[in-house]
């Protein structure tokens, strides 16, 4: 009862929720790995705490392709590649960190460099041995790229499919790049066998603690930032853009500068994704860029639900937790699962789990703003809220009368 | 020059050294001795069959190579037979005589043959006979010495190999039995090789020097690699006025295969367009025309691949006389099975989706993970085997120009299926119905037609030409649940390239970048060239933010 | 507050409890067995390779059981799908270690899928056998590599064809990742310790899953027009062989003028393939399905008996995973108990019959002792032996042909015990400082 209430009190509360338990969860989770022995009920495995810390990355890189697809209506199908940008600059990092412990004991070059007969660190990798540098690197690189090809693109107004596939496109030849070894980022084995970060063994079970922890927090600040913009009156800027972008440029505004700031800051979250994975998974690789993981992200943030924040979040813990679940139980069987998931998702929750749950609420709420017709409180049945309008269709040339919540035939 | 020993029984193969009994092997010889009496020719025959007994004793390559030396030094026509099923791998002995055979694969068992009459002689289980194994050194050696027999065979054929043969392996003993074979020599054609090969031959010969001249300059005149490679070669020893004359032989043969080279590239990238024209095009319906993202065309391409197997498995196995028609009958078949799918999938799901293009994505990328899932369930994770029929197989030339009939095929389908796709757009009932319902739906509605069957319809149909194109690409690539996967991207590159929407676009935009692709290839090799092909599409879509042939009027600005 | 824990909340932790209580539902089975963990992708790029030898598994486990287990217990398997995904297989493989607590693990095809999981076995020191031909330039305490060193397939088979069939000119044509590009590295180096000129090498690399060869084949042919003999030397990844080699026959290259000889083409692949034009190219492994001994025939036929499957194909990675199986549960007879550490004690100087009619051991740069064969390839799609070593060959970790290892090597008993010994140092760790 009291719940219901404060939901129906609107989303912003839905945040502030999400961000306490992110924190929260920062703080039990190591406690209780580290600190509960690990005969304890309460202890939770160093298996888990790697598995969920991974989770949340993902998480973090849905809620940057939600900002973007959820408020902006661009359908970014490259954004993978803003993850394994940030994931290619923390893994130098963790390279030069090797040092001389790498199996040639050459303090200078990576493995892979050595056997390839590499005589000398090729420039792109100066800087990589500190921190802060990586660190810069991580925001820089995929924000660079981001705000190049947004810039190229925006302006030119490339929109609706066209976009996603040249998004497509750019990450499928960062995928080809990055698998050549003559590139010098290892070719198709990528950067693996992480020592340490900041001088702590990245195997250990605190390193990875503090790894959950920092993710956690990332995303909860990611959560905190979205939120910022889009509630903002820029939000607004972006969703009008989503929903008529011709009516707001007629309006007079920029509407290629909206989607470039949303497109460059959403890179920039997606590479701190990256950059917070790699130290957890312990490796990166060119793989991170195939399309058809930036595909999964999508999905991700479409059965969470788009344009609702917290929805991606959901969205990612759940269909990856069921990956992990169902890789190990229908080992022969789960893509017949994950691909009727999608289809299911599409047809029965076209506003994906949060929304389903709107709707139960919305419904609830007029029930009870009918029986109760209490003054004072907001009894618009469909409250302003940031989720997705209901003509939510991005513009395209496609943008045919909106489907309904429910499954409805053709016309 | 057919022996009239042909025809003798294979009794006399008990000359080999088994162990027969010694009345058997009496009598054996015996009848052999008989043989000799009654035909001159088979003296040379026993002295054959004690040459080719010795196969069976042969340890090792070099062993089995001094023997084919052997009957090679013969010189007598008869000893193909045995060599040329030496060299397909069809020569055995029987382990209980040693007696050596032609066997050919029935089953369980090897029929035997005569190894110089190839009359029949019965059937042995494999475990009961061995295989007189070969090697690539050994077939070489085989091959020149059979160009040597073959010489002054009555086809002509046979002459224009044997002289090919001695083209690329020069002798310098060649030339006399050259010389003869070219006085004797009445077609032009075989003519001409003929003495291409004595020049050959004479280049490595102790001829005088204006001899040599004269051969490099026929040789120069051929052109080809096998040319230029046989020069190149040569003009390493050479010397003097030789070296010379090789050296600018070589030159201008360089210059002008360089020409060829580049009608070669063009060449290729109309085959590299028409395969991705062939992948694109039914995409260009379910996505161009629609506007479904159909992220499960590329297994509709899968599955006309997989009906290709499925069909070419059934004929393999009941009607083996139809396999060069094996395509035929699975075109249509692949077109109803992916057509039938995407009707399905229509019906099923993407009805519900329209007016969301970009959940259509979703749903079709679950779709497509199920039917990957579904086939390797079937039919197994590995490459299933599709042949080529005999007329897809091989290559022709036209100059220094190699066409491999698959490709032409393919290339020639691929036009063929966009021109009857066109047909069907602009000049049938059903196709204005499809246009007038992407032009504007609600209008075309009120018109009466109705537009959900059109939109089933339409799916059906991409799915369809989808489905045929995997019959044409079963014949280049492998036939595995990931073939899908290889074209998806290419397909919606050439797709959004041409102009969504737009057919003779996604024509233009398969055929240019099929050219474009294989252009940079030399330079930038094959990574790199489709990362330039990439960035090339990204930054034209900037520039032509609809694609090659953007589609005009009012549904497109929306 | 409290309420919108109890329920918004439960979203956030369902997942996450969701996924704890599913993972750890299969270590709730019977204790008695003895737990082997399977880690081949079903789905995905690689499915087409390794689930041929996921089934391999099954199938020695079967066998085990049959003969009574092992230390008194069965044996159960454990399969997972890491579905061709890198990051996946380190997920995996420590899920089985940590939730399942199986004893060792078989898996993994691609050097980037080992390079993956072997920090996780590092950490939670497991047992993990690697079935598959590799580049080498590793020897990790926690990894026994069952699969070929370059020394035990590259270099015999461009001795054959340097001796055999008088080769002069070479391409070294291969699919862009470590494997070819290490390989050719050492094959180069190798070919011009043998006096070949730099001019007479060339090197290629293509694309993952390439399918157009028109031009490269064309190079080749080029290439080999050069008045020398000339022969390819393929590292071509699994998949891109196929449209390879249809191009080769198509466009008439064949094997008596221009031999390719191949290192990741089995029996597997060419059952794909119409193998017709073909014959006479060449492939060095260390066992063929067509190996005629009586070890060979009698896995065969249990091999068929149990995939009902008269027409069932084996190859080379599954003998490794039959060498690698025997040899763990030899080591584990022998240590009286399946504790990684006692295994990797026990292991090294375990000897067991290969398919190929030899005994193989394991040595104590945890890589073994092997045949090597040359075969061409036949119409029905066999390969026949043409030439094979002598002896056995020991798989060398660190290779002779570069010059950063050529001073190291791994000799993981007791007192050494070191990966990366350089004997020129006489220091375990590389290169050292310099």
């Amino acid at each position: 009862m009291i719940s219901g209430k404060f939901f129906a009190a609107g989303s912003d509360r839905r945040i502030f929720v999400a961000i306490v338990l992110l924190v929260a969860a920062a703080i039990v989770v190591p406690v209780l790995n580290v600190a509960v022995p690990a005969g304890s009920a309460f202890h939770v495995p160093p298996y888990m705490v790697a598995l969920v810390g991974k989770y949340l990355c993902y998480a973090l890189l849905a809620l940057s392709l939600d900002l973007v697809w959820g408020y902006c209506g661009i359908l970014s199908l490259g954004h993978g590649a803003f993850f394994a940008l940030g994931g290619y600059a923390m893994g130098m990092y963790l390279m030069r960190q090797i040092g001389s412990r790498g199996v040639y004991g050459n303090p200078d070059l990576p493995d892979f460099m050595v056997f390839l007969n590499w005589k000398e660190l090729p420039w792109f990798w100066y800087g990589f041995d500190q921190f802060w540098f990586a660190a810069l690197m991580v925001m820089l690189v995929p924000g660079l790229l981001a705000l190049v090809f947004g810039w190229f693109a925006f302006r030119s107004r490339v929109t609706g499919v066209y976009l996603s596939i040249i998004t497509q496109a750019m990450t499928y030849a960062l995928l080809l790049a990055f698998f050549r070894n003559d590139m010098g980022f290892g070719g198709n084995n990528g950067l693996t066998d992480f020592k340490d970060i900041l001088g702590f063994n990245v195997q250990a079970n605190a390193t990875r603690s503090a790894l959950f922890a920092a993710s956690a927090i990332a995303l909860a600040l990611g959560v905190f930032v979205t939120w910022l913009i889009v509630s903002s009156k820029f939000g607004k800027l972006l969703i009008a853009v989503r929903n008529a972008e011709s009516r707001t440029r007629f309006l007079g505004w920029r509407a290629e500068n909206v989607k470039l700031f949303a497109f460059t800051v959403s890179a920039v979250m997606a590479g701190i994704a990256g950059a917070l994975y790699v130290p957890q998974v312990g490796i990166i690789n060119p793989g991170e860029f195939d399309p058809g993981n930036s595909i999964e992200v999508v999905v991700w943030t479409a059965v969470g639900g788009r344009g609702t924040i917290v929805g991606p979040i959901i969205g990612a813990l759940l269909v990856n937790a069921g990956k992990s679940w169902f890789t190990g139980a229908l080992p022969e069987l789960w893509l017949f699962a994950l691909g009727g998931l999608f289809v299911a998702v599409t047809l029965f929750l076209p506003k994906g789990i949060v929304g389903l749950w709107d709707q139960w609420r919305d419904a609830r709420a007029q029930r009870q703003v009918s029986v109760a017709a209490e003054a004072g409180t907001d009894i618009d049945p469909t409250p302003p809220k940031i989720g997705r309008a209901q003509s939510g269709a991005p513009t395209g040339e496609w943008a045919k009368p909106s489907g309904g919540p429910e499954p409805q035939p053709a016309e | 020059m057919i022996l009239p020993a042909l025809r003798c029984p294979p009794l006399i193969l008990s000359l080999s050294k088994g162990h027969k009994s010694a009345v058997f092997a009496f009598l054996s010889f015996f009848l052999s001795l008989l043989v000799v009496f009654t035909s001159p020719a088979s003296a040379d025959e026993a002295a054959l069959r004690a040459i080719i007994a010795k196969f069976a004793a042969a340890q090792n390559f070099k062993a089995t190579e001094a023997v084919v030396q052997e009957l090679a030094a013969t010189s007598d026509p008869a000893v193909e037979r045995p060599l040329a099923a030496l060299a397909e791998g069809d020569l055995y002995f029987r382990k209980s005589d040693s007696a050596v055979f032609i066997g050919k694969e029935a089953g369980q068992a090897i029929k035997l043959a005569d190894p110089l009459t190839s009359a029949e002689a019965g059937e042995e289980p494999k475990a009961a006979v061995t295989k007189i194994k070969v090697n690539n050194a050994l077939r070489r050696s085989i091959r020149d010495a059979l160009g040597g027999l073959t010489l002054g065979s009555p086809d002509a054929n046979a002459r224009i190999a044997a002289a090919d043969t001695m083209f690329k392996t020069p002798v310098a003993a060649n030339v006399e039995a050259l010389d003869a074979a070219i006085a004797k020599e009445t077609i032009g054609s075989v003519k001409l090789k003929l003495e291409q090969a004595r020049a050959s031959s004479v280049l490595v010969s102790d001829l005088p020097e204006d001899e040599k001249l004269a051969a490099i300059d026929v040789i120069a005149g051929i052109g080809s690699r096998d040319a230029l490679s046989l020069l190149t070669g040569y003009e390493t020893g050479a010397e003097g006025a030789l070296k010379d004359a090789a050296s600018a032989a070589v030159a201008s043969m360089n210059s002008t295969l360089a020409l060829w080279a580049s009608a070669q590239n063009v060449w290729y990238g109309l085959s590299l367009g028409s395969v991705l024209l062939l992948a694109a095009i039914g995409l260009a319906i379910t996505f161009g025309v629609m506007g479904v993202i159909n992220m499960a065309h590329g297994e509709m391409v899968m599955l006309g691949a997989y009906t290709t197997f499925i069909v070419q498995n059934i004929i393999r196995t009941s009607f083996p006389g139809l396999f060069d028609w094996s395509l035929a009958i699975a075109l249509p078949l692949a077109f109803l099975v992916s057509g039938a799918v995407g009707l399905a999938i229509e019906r099923g799901i993407i009805r519900f989706l329209y007016g969301r293009p970009l959940e259509t994505l979703l749903a079709t990328w679950g779709v497509s993970l199920i039917l990957q899932q579904a086939v390797r369930s079937i039919f197994g994770p590995t490459n299933r085997e599709v042949g080529n029929p005999s007329w897809m197989s091989g290559a022709f030339d036209i100059g220094e120009l190699s066409v491999t009939w698959n490709r032409l095929w393919i290339l020639a389908f691929s036009l063929a299926v966009f021109f009857l796709l066109l047909f069907v757009m602009k000049r049938t009932s059903w196709g204005l119905q499809m246009r007038a319902v992407t032009a504007n739906r609600r209008m075309a509605s009120s018109m009466g037609i109705r537009t959900p069957w059109v939109d089933a319809l339409t799916f059906a149909l991409g799915s369809g030409i989808a489905g045929i194109a995997g019959v044409a690409l079963s014949q280049i690539d492998n036939v595995s649940p990931n073939l899908g996967q290889g074209y998806i991207i290419d397909s919606f590159m050439v797709v959004v390239f041409g102009g969504v929407g737009n057919l003779w676009g996604t024509l233009v935009g398969a055929f240019s970048l099929g050219v474009l692709n294989k252009f940079l290839e030399p330079y930038a090799g094959a990574v790199l060239g489709k990362i330039l092909v990439l960035v090339l599409i990204i930054l034209f879509i900037q520039k032509r933010p609809r694609g090659l042939f953007a589609l005009k009027g009012r549904a497109v600005e929306a | 507050m409290r309420g919108t824990f109890s329920t918004f909340g439960k979203f956030l932790f369902a997942s996450a409890v969701a996924a704890g209580l599913g993972l750890a539902t299969p270590a709730l089975a019977q204790e008695e067995t003895i737990k082997v963990g399977v880690l081949h992708s079903l789905s995905g790029t690689m499915a087409i390779s390794e689930t041929t030898l996921k089934d391999t598994m099954l199938f020695l486990i079967e066998e085990q059981n049959k003969k009574g287990g092992l230390l008194g217990k069965k044996l159960e398997a454990v399969v997972v799908d890491p579905a061709s995904d890198w990051p996946l297989f380190a997920e995996k493989a420590r899920e089985l270690i940590a939730v399942d607590k199986v004893s060792a693990v078989f898996g993994c095809w691609t050097s980037v899928s080992r390079k993956s999981v072997l920090p996780v076995f590092e950490e939670l020191n497991s047992v993990l056998f690697y079935p598959v031909q590799y580049e080498g330039e590793e020897s990790q305490r926690n990894v026994f590599y069952t699969g070929a060193a370059p020394n035990q397939q590259a270099i015999p088979a461009v001795d054959y064809l340097m001796n055999e069939e008088g080769v002069e000119r070479w391409v070294l044509a291969g699919t862009d990742y470590v494997y070819p590009q290490t390989t050719n590295k050492i094959l180069q180096a190798y070919l011009e310790s043998k006096g070949v000129a730099k001019e007479d090498i060339m090197i290629n690399y293509t694309p993952f899953g390439h399918s157009d060869w028109q031009t490269i084949v064309t190079d080749i042919k080029n290439f080999g027009s050069a008045g020398k003999k000339t022969a390819v030397v393929s590292t071509i990844n699994g998949d891109a062989n196929v449209p390879f080699y249809k191009e080769l026959g198509n466009q008439g290259i064949k094997a008596e003028d221009i031999p390719v000889v191949a290192f990741s083409v089995g029996e597997e692949e060419l059952a794909g393939l119409d193998t017709a034009p073909l014959v006479g190219h060449l492939t060095a492994w260390n066992y063929f399905q067509s190996v005629d001994t009586p070890e060979n025939t009698a896995f065969i036929d249990a091999w068929r008996a149990f995939t009902k499957n008269d027409k069932r194909v084996t190859n080379d990675p599954m003998e490794a995973h039959v060498i690698g199986f025997n040899m763990w549960v030899k080591a584990v007879e022998k240590a009286g108990t399946t504790d990684p550490d006692a295994v990797i004690d026990s292991i090294i100087g375990v000897s067991v019959p290969n398919l190929t009619g030899d005994l193989s051991s394991m040595m104590p740069n945890h890589h073994i002792t092997k045949p090597v064969l040359i075969g061409e390839i036949q119409a029905d799609g066999q390969m026949e032996t043409v030439w094979e070593t002598s002896g056995l060959v020991v798989g060398d970790e660190w290779s002779d042909y570069l010059p950063d290892s050529k001073d190291l090597i791994a000799d993981w008993r007791a007192p050494l015990s070191c990966g990366n010994f350089n004997v020129a140092t006489g220091k375990c760790g590389g290169k050292g400082i310099n």
